[in-house]
């Protein structure tokens, strides 16, 4: 019996810490990414992760002709800076936050629309050993129509 | 009998701390892991390359149904509320992945009504994806007070927008963050073939050439593939499955459109600090291929919402 009352413990304990560090993201996006869009509309959309340091994410988007975009990148502040990277189609780097003082935002527009990567990665804190420091990293995109 | 207890509690110790750490890992992790690409580069670009290794997690990501809609009022479209999705239906849906399609239908015909005034539209199609994000076991995508902040907002086009792209949110951050993506990718499909549906609808063929929608409508075919990849991640899925196979059939039609873009130069601009990426695209879409197109997605659009 005691046994059965611990395993449910633990189950219970295992789902609830999971549950946490995602629903920190949800709420971690929405407190420190979305602000960061100003007077752009944000799209709805949803991307946010927990990441460790020196990890990556990776996103795929169809940004169109018509709109102005913000792109706002936001990491927990326990987090060393989370570094971006805008790769078109073939490849080639339009735009690396690393060589932008590390700025959490990109302001742009498209003569034709694309399909664009972004890539995200935690920067290394340098430390050695111990154990990584996790948290959330959550992008998202504010749009406007061309002036 | 001490020392005994001593021991199962350092077992049951050592037990949480390991069920911890699996937990932590399954949150970072969560997303699929994939071999870094190919990448032959030179020069400058060199060395932020060197940087990108290995996603953790990747996001495949449509144009919203907000952002949807927006394309097509700035091609100049005019609003048609018959090729909305009637909130009568609402009654129809009971299967989780017919709810999930028509909460995306729903939330792209509401950004539809409201970025044209549509003001009882808006009301009714807010509480229609309501509906169906309740059905889901959403908890507060979409709560009183929002309806009532949209009431009380009625003619205020930004307040409404700010709603409907923070309910959209909370819907597919909910379905993301509780284990449920096959879900949350199907309501981003059924908003993408609703916002590619209304605006095949509303091209008029006497004005083909150079219409500014056409153009707008070829360039979904940028989309077609991230659809396709967001649903496979989710393969298995009876429900995504089924819709693989629709969205690779609205594929075929796509890849007989050709579009070819010039390399992309980026240029910012100091005075707005807004980056221009410049390139020149070229397609060849004929009548005959959008009719085609045209066709197809009404024909899967029709048998999502019944």
């Amino acid at each position: 019996m005691k046994i059965v009352k611990i395993a449910t413990a633990l189950i219970l304990l295992v789902f609830a810490a999971g549950l946490n560090a995602d629903g920190q993201c949800k709420a971690f996006a929405k407190r420190t990414c979305l602000p960061e869009l100003g007077f752009y509309t944000h799209d709805g959309n949803y991307h946010a992760t927990v990441l460790s340091e020196g990890e990556e994410a990776e996103l795929y988007k169809t940004f169109f002709s018509d709109m102005e975009y913000r792109l706002s990148v936001c990491g927990d502040e326990n987090l060393p800076p989370v570094q971006f990277t805008v790769i078109d189609a073939n490849n080639n780097i339009l735009f690396s936050s690393k060589e932008s003082n590390n700025t959490k935002t990109w302001d742009f527009k498209l003569q034709s629309s694309q399909q664009l990567r972004i890539v995200l990665k935690v920067s290394s804190s340098g430390q050695q050993g111990g154990t990584p420091v996790q948290g959330c990293v959550a992008i998202m995109f504010g749009f406007k129509i061309k002036p | 009998m001490n020392r005994l207890l001593k021991i199962s509690n350092s077992v049951l110790t050592f037990l949480i701390f390991f069920s911890l750490l699996l937990a932590s890992c399954r949150s970072g992790g969560k997303g699929e892991k994939k071999d870094a690409d190919s990448l032959v580069v030179s020069g400058a670009d060199a060395t932020v390359y060197e940087d990108i290794k290995q996603a953790e997690k990747i996001f495949y990501t449509l144009p919203s149904p907000l952002e949807s809609a927006m394309l097509i009022k700035s091609a100049g479209a005019l609003f048609e509320d018959n090729l909305l999705n009637p909130i009568e239906n609402t009654k129809n849906y009971s299967t989780n992945k017919s709810m999930a399609l028509n909460l995306g239908i729903y939330t792209c015909d509401l950004s539809f009504a409201s970025l044209y005034d549509q003001t009882q539209l808006i009301i009714n199609y807010m509480n229609a994806a309501k509906k169906m994000a309740d059905g889901l076991g959403i908890l507060d995508a979409i709560s009183e007070e929002d309806i009532d902040k949209l009431e009380a907002n009625i003619h205020n086009t930004d307040v409404i927008m700010d709603i409907v792209s923070q309910t959209y949110l909370n819907s597919n951050s909910y379905l993301e963050e509780n284990s449920q993506p096959a879900i949350a990718a199907i309501v981003l499909a059924g908003g993408w073939l609703e916002g590619l549906y209304i605006s095949t609808q509303l091209v008029d063929m006497k004005d083909f050439d150079g219409n500014k929608l056409v153009g707008r409508i070829i360039d979904q075919k940028l989309s077609v593939d991230i659809l396709i990849r967001l649903l496979e991640s989710n393969a298995g899925h009876p429900a995504v499955d089924e819709l693989i196979n629709e969205v690779k059939r609205v594929k075929v039609v796509f890849d007989k459109i050709t579009l070819t873009t010039s390399p992309v130069r980026p240029e910012y601009d100091q005075t707005t600090n807004v980056t221009v990426l410049k390139s020149e695209v070229t397609s060849d879409l004929s009548p005959e291929v959008f009719q085609e197109l045209s066709v197809l997605v009404a024909e899967i659009r029709s048998n999502l919402i019944k």
